[in-house]
């Protein structure tokens, strides 16, 4: 089970890859939209990638509420538990 | 005592050995639209639309350019690709889901005035991968022997099923039409089929209101426009769970026929995947780790999504513009409303 630290660290490296952010712009308090530029495309290429490397399932209506990396931080952790 | 009356033997049809695309044709409506055309109606931009869909421009057809008219048109250019003439046409397969005439079948009118004498003729309601359908039909029949040449044509004017005012859908949609002649082959030129449907995802993309809703009489709950008046049915999507659906669903499929033809990716040539997105297109790529040598059909760019229409229409731009040439071996994959999906692997015309 990866900890608080290792999915923040796991979705930064995520995003960066799919939209080209800097690792280190990708923050608990950050808006994938506003402050990220993910778009809701990208974001649905960042849901899969997280699926896959924490092992969990984030069903698409789920995505939507997934405003804030903190948000899919939360809800990893939770669907680890 | 009666003798045992014997089974009635069948005598078996004879086919071909194998089938393949003898020819290919498209016909693009005169009118383009470009997004400043469609920003008229939403509240967006063209950097949004390009960055959403990869789409800059796309026809919409014109009064006079009905569906049998653009597979006419479509059926004569492939048909002089193939070398074919019409009337050794024995089987006519429309795939659309956007003619209004919905009896008799377009199939059997363009079969018709083409020329094609008295064919089997018969339309194919796939989605987005209502030409994969039609083309592995038309395999069957020349293999089977129920039919030499068989025209597929897969054609639509979604722009009569658009809404203009949806600001997720109105830039999406083009018309048009693309047509191949299926004929005998000594070798193998079309792969096996890897299709399929899934009802469960049939919400994902639909059109908005029954076609009864207007014969009830009752229009009052039926959504209105910005003037008030009463919507016509339109496509409709949630394009979260359709992108996600066809980039990495539709990538395992696109895998499944190449392994089922028993092509490795550095065989490919080419790429014909149903043009529905740019952006599907782009993941995809990444998905089936394709390599760079691999000529990737982007006719969306300035043709929309053209859902039936939209794999012979790539594959005739691809083909017209030396991005691949004739021989060659391309991957093609259909995907779309149903859900439903079809890919195989075939020899370029």
């Amino acid at each position: 089970m990866a900890t608080q630290e290792e999915i923040v660290e796991g979705l930064a490296n995520i995003v960066n890859e799919i939209a080209g952010i800097p690792v280190e712009d990708v923050e608990l308090d950050k808006s994938f939209t506003d402050d990220l530029d993910v778009d809701s495309l990208s974001m649905v290429e960042v849901v899969v990638a997280a699926e896959e490397q924490f092992d969990v399932k984030i069903p698409d209506d789920d995505v939507k509420n997934l405003k804030t990396v903190g948000d899919a931080v939360d809800y990893i952790l939770k669907a680890q538990a | 005592m009666t003798a045992q009356r014997q089974p009635a033997k069948i005598q078996p049809s004879k086919g071909a050995p194998y089938a393949r695309i003898m020819g290919v044709g498209g016909y693009r409506p005169v009118r383009v639209v470009p997004n400043e055309v469609i920003l008229e109606h939403i509240d967006s931009s063209d950097e949004w639309i390009r960055s959403r869909s990869g789409i800059a421009s796309r026809h919409w057809a014109g009064p006079e350019e009905t569906v049998a008219e653009m597979s006419i048109a479509a059926a004569g250019k492939a048909l002089a690709d193939a070398g074919i003439a019409a009337e050794d046409i024995e089987g006519v397969i429309v795939a659309t889901v956007s003619d209004l005439k919905q009896t008799p079948a377009v199939a059997t009118e363009i079969a018709y005035r083409i020329g094609a004498g008295k064919p089997a003729a018969f339309n194919v309601s796939a989605g987005c991968a209502g030409f994969g359908y039609g083309l592995t039909l038309a395999k069957g029949m020349v293999v089977e022997g129920s039919a030499k040449y068989v025209l597929v044509i897969g054609v639509e004017r979604l722009s009569d099923l658009t809404d203009k005012e949806d600001r997720a859908t109105a830039f999406l949609f083009g018309d048009g039409a693309g047509a191949v002649v299926v004929g005998p082959s000594d070798v193998p030129a079309i792969g096996p089929t890897v299709w399929g449907s899934e009802g469960d995802k049939s919400e994902t993309i639909k059109q908005t209101v029954n076609w009864d809703r207007f014969r009830i009489g009752d229009v009052s709950q039926l959504p209105v426009d910005s003037r008030g008046e009463v919507k016509f049915p339109a496509l409709t999507q949630e394009g979260q769970a359709v992108f996600r659906w066809a980039v990495f669903e539709m990538a395992k499929v696109a895998q499944q026929a190449l392994d089922a033809s028993g092509i490795t990716a550095d065989q490919l040539d080419a790429f014909i995947p149903h043009q529905a997105n740019m952006r599907i297109i782009d993941s995809m790529i990444k998905a089936l780790k394709l390599p760079e040598h691999v000529a990737v059909a982007r006719d969306i760019e300035t043709t929309g999504n053209t859902s039936a229409a939209s794999i012979p229409l790539a594959m005739e731009r691809l083909l017209a513009t030396g991005q691949a040439k004739s021989g060659d071996t391309a991957l093609v994959i259909g995907f779309g409303a149903g859900l439903v999906y079809a890919a195989t692997v075939v020899t370029l015309p």
